[in-house]
């Protein structure tokens, strides 16, 4: 059974501005999906759309096999059994977590409730702060009480609109494990909607990209980042080079040499191929080195480096990651080696 | 050959959250709020009908009349006059307050706000009473002068505050002197402020009934009142409360205008840096001795008269009868308070959730009553009950219905301001917990706007305690509130016996000012 169904979506607002644009999107039953988008790409009104606060235009979404908004069908928000936990958690401040947990446990008696509350809390890892008040509370910790509110009367669905954005990205990391861990441990269907490809790719099953209003590439985070859809996609989930290039069969003429493809390509031809920038690596400056190029700047993250290249026939610097210190310094030459396939993409026409 | 690098498509928080396909406003609320609406609009419409009654020449003969142009006259006459006096007070104020090394801005400026706490009545009972030669212009203008310079002196030293002192500064260094600087280059930036404030003072003025009675000065209000006493033909006083509106409603129309333009204005506001205050030096003595004259005028003078007649007494003052007088504007003002509130919050959280047609439309039918002056209201609701509903005439529910007309933007504001200062996501997430829209208004909207409705109340049971000109019409046979008490006393030149009544007034005002005061 699927979780969740989205069918032909269209949304707009005004006079003839599309937000939404015939979109697709599926989730399977017990899944964490991400769908991750630009800002203005309209993930917002999805959210809105499937939550039942905004009415669409024409489609259909389908909740655990039940129809909530369709032709002549709109489920107003309160009968969805959507659990949305938002932004900065959204608590409502005049009850205490207890109660904020409690909140939507309506139909059943005193002692289940309390029982369901504390069994909540103690799933998010806060079991003994009931009585708090929210703004007793850190961000962190907010987001957890969303999150177990959220869950407590066991939705067919809880969406995240961006749920880790207000906490600063030490805190970010362990919140975003607890919270995979707690929506595995409820057995919940889960849609996060995000600007953030770290978070999109780190956090989720599944990762929906959407640009202008529909769904561009929808796999698992590895097929994402291996097998870009477009070079759009490439350079938005994570960083990419980008180069123009000639194919034919399973190679492909480029700046820095002939590289191996991922998949022949359909038709010789012109076309730009998408390599990641861990696949370039520095080499000496030799004649046998495949490419060479001048260091222009070298930007240190600890971890790792991020080395720009000036390779004379490419027409911006390329990008090579090293692990480890960096022994290059700008102005030095460098010779280029790739390991591994690139991805093809034909020119569009 | 392209080539690109780290191309990090990391975009800001999705800041635009414009959601595509509009929530509509759940009848729960458009219902009540239509309403209210109704209710508001009532009065306005029922006194035109009445005016066009016996056609329209009969009512141009009546509005075309030497006595209604003379009476038209001395309105907008009093009105220039006492404008261009506060324009003066309050600006000078504010500038020194704000701008100056003044000693003790702090208390200065709080004294210049206090008028805003007395009735204008009972300051003109206490210029009155202590000086009775002063009746007719003179009294009056003084009177309102002195009650209405805050509504000039709050807009303008909050524009004073707002104004980058960078462009002053330019000024002072491109050689112009202080005085200059400030004609040339801070006056022109005030006037949005002091033109708003202007027209606040012009819209008092004319709607204007107590004071100008207690200083016997005959205005349109004033004389409204005496045709409707004096002959059973009430078409000239409906004709009259016609033409009263026409020019407040042009004055409400004014001042959005105004408030509009001030507020882009202010769009561009540059730094927080505080402006390095103007050294007053040998001017501060002047400067002292202004500001203790005004306070003294505004808010000493009346105290201490008030004070003075207290301790002479007088023989015919009876406690009872204050004490009934007390608890009867108690009771209409916290009946009218609760009435007006309740019939707010659907506007407010309309206006506040759902910025479609229909619920501008209804807020702004609810502003009608800013416009209308209370003796028009009065005069409206009398005339309606009189023909249709004659059981309420002379009963509580038509004085409280006049309430309502006319302080309901008061209590719909504050409605507003609280719902709209908590995020409407709760109010979601409570909709997507299961709760259904009437729920979530109790559950969750009301409750979190609580203190500010609340405060929005206790303003209202102020100004609802406070007025005279529709309590006067509409009040049931035989009860008396504070205000028409004082009234009646000063008008047969009894000072002392009034003095009660006044101090009553005054303290009772004081109550929810103070806790308004405290909380904010």
């Amino acid at each position: 059974m699927t979780g969740l169904r989205v069918t032909a979506v269209t949304s707009s607002y005004g006079r003839g501005v599309r937000v939404l644009d015939g979109l697709d999107l599926t989730v399977p039953d017990g899944e964490l999906a991400a769908v991750l988008g630009p800002s203005g790409c309209g993930k917002t009104t999805l959210l809105r759309v499937i939550a039942g606060f905004a009415v669409p235009d024409a489609g259909e979404v389908v909740l655990g096999g039940r129809t909530v908004s369709g032709p002549g069908v709109h489920v107003p928000p309160e009968r969805r059994g959507v659990g949305i936990v938002a932004q900065e958690g959204a608590l409502f401040p005049h009850l205490s977590v207890a109660r904020n947990v409690a909140f939507g446990l309506t139909g059943s008696g005193r002692a289940e409730r309390r029982a369901r509350t504390g069994e909540m809390l103690e799933l998010v890892g806060l079991g003994g702060y009931g009585e708090r008040m929210p703004h007793e509370l850190s961000g962190g910790q907010q987001q957890r009480v969303a999150l177990a509110r959220a869950l407590a009367p066991r939705p067919a669905l809880v969406l995240l609109d961006e749920p880790f954005n207000a906490l600063d990205s030490a805190l970010r990391a362990g919140l975003r494990s607890d919270v995979r861990a707690a929506l595995r441990a409820a057995g919940a269907t889960a849609l996060l909607v995000t600007h953030d490809q770290e978070e999109a790719l780190s956090a989720a099953d599944r990762v929906a990209v959407i640009r202008d209003g529909k769904v561009v590439q929808s796999g698992t985070p590895q097929e994402l980042y291996a097998r870009p859809a477009d070079p759009w996609v490439a350079s938005f989930v994570g960083d990419a080079v980008l180069l123009a290039a000639t194919a034919e069969g399973d190679r492909a003429t480029t700046a820095l040499g002939s590289l191996a493809l991922t998949a022949p390509a359909s038709a010789p031809g012109e076309g730009t191929v998408v390599l990641r920038p861990e696949q370039l690596n520095l080499a000496p400056a030799t004649e046998e080195a495949p490419a060479r190029g001048r260091v222009t700047e070298v930007r240190y993250h600890g971890h790792d480096a991020l080395i720009l290249v000036d390779v004379p026939t490419a027409a911006a610097p390329v990008t090579v990651r090293t692990t480890g210190s960096a022994a290059v310094r700008a102005g030095d030459e460098t010779g280029i080696r790739v390991t591994g396939p690139a991805v093809f993409h034909p020119k569009a026409g | 050959m392209s080539t690109h690098g780290s191309p990090s498509v990391r975009t800001p928080a999705a800041a635009s959250r414009v959601a595509a396909g509009v929530r509509r406003a759940p009848l729960v609320l458009l219902l009540p709020a239509t309403a209210a609406a109704l209710l508001a609009l009532l009065p306005l419409g029922y006194l035109g009908v009445r005016a066009m009654e016996h056609g329209w020449a009969h009512a141009w003969e009546i509005a075309s009349e030497a006595r209604t142009l003379e009476l038209l006259g001395r309105s907008l006459g009093l009105a220039a006059i006492v404008v261009a006096a506060c324009l003066v007070l309050g600006v000078s104020l504010a500038w020194l307050t704000v701008r100056t090394t003044l000693p003790g801005r702090r208390i200065w400026a709080v004294l210049a706000t206090l008028p805003l706490a007395v009735p204008s009545y009972v300051a003109a009972f206490t210029w009155i009473s202590a000086a009775p030669s002063l009746a007719g212009l003179p009294g009056a203008a003084i009177t309102l002068t002195f009650a209405c310079f805050p509504y000039v002196f709050l807009p303008v030293a909050a524009a004073l505050r707002g104004i980058d002192p960078a462009q002053e500064e330019a000024a002072r260094s491109l050689g112009g002197g202080a005085l200059r600087t400030f004609v040339r280059v801070t006056l022109p930036q005030l006037r949005p402020a002091a033109a708003g404030g202007a027209i606040l003072v012009a819209l008092y003025v004319l709607s204007d009934f107590g004071s100008v009675s207690i200083t016997r000065y005959d205005t349109f209000t004033r004389a409204i009142h005496s045709s409707y006493q004096a002959s059973f033909d009430r078409t000239p006083a409906a004709v009259l409360g016609c033409v009263l509106v026409t020019m407040t409603v042009l004055l409400v129309l004014a001042e959005n205008r105004t408030r509009g333009r001030a507020g882009h204005a202010r769009t561009g506001r540059g730094s927080a840096r505080p402006p390095v205050p103007l050294r007053l030096g040998r001017w501060t003595a002047p400067a002292l001795a202004w500001c203790g004259a005004v306070s003294a005028a505004a808010v000493g003078f009346p105290l201490v008269t008030l004070g003075y007649w207290l301790t002479v007494g007088s023989s015919g003052f009876d406690p009872e009868r204050l004490w009934s007088a007390t608890v009867a504007t108690v009771t209409v003002a916290a009946a009218g308070a609760a009435v007006t509130t309740v019939l707010a919050l659907p506007v407010g959280v309309l206006s506040a959730r759902h910025r479609g047609r229909a619920a501008r439309l209804l807020e702004q039918s609810v502003w009608a009553g800013h416009a209308v002056p209370g003796i028009t209201v009065g005069l409206a609701l009398v005339f309606f009950s009189v023909r249709y509903a004659y059981p309420l005439y002379q009963e509580l529910p038509l004085l409280i219905a006049a309430y309502v007309v006319l302080y309901l933007p008061v209590a719909v504001a504050s409605a507003r301001a609280a719902v709209l200062q908590s995020p409407p996501v709760l109010e979601e997430v409570a909709r997507s917990l299961g709760r259904s829209p009437l729920r979530v208004l109790r559950e969750i909207t009301v409750p979190l706007a609580a203190p500010g409705i609340g405060a929005g109340a206790a303003l209202t049971f102020v100004v609802i305690m406070k007025e005279l000109p529709a309590t006067l019409l509409l009040r049931p046979t035989g009860t008396d509130t504070l205000a028409t008490r004082l009234w009646t006393e000063t008008g047969a030149g009894a000072f002392a016996g009034a003095a009660p009544y006044a101090a009553v007034i005054v303290l009772l005002a004081a109550i929810p000012s103070y806790l308004l005061g405290r909380r904010s």
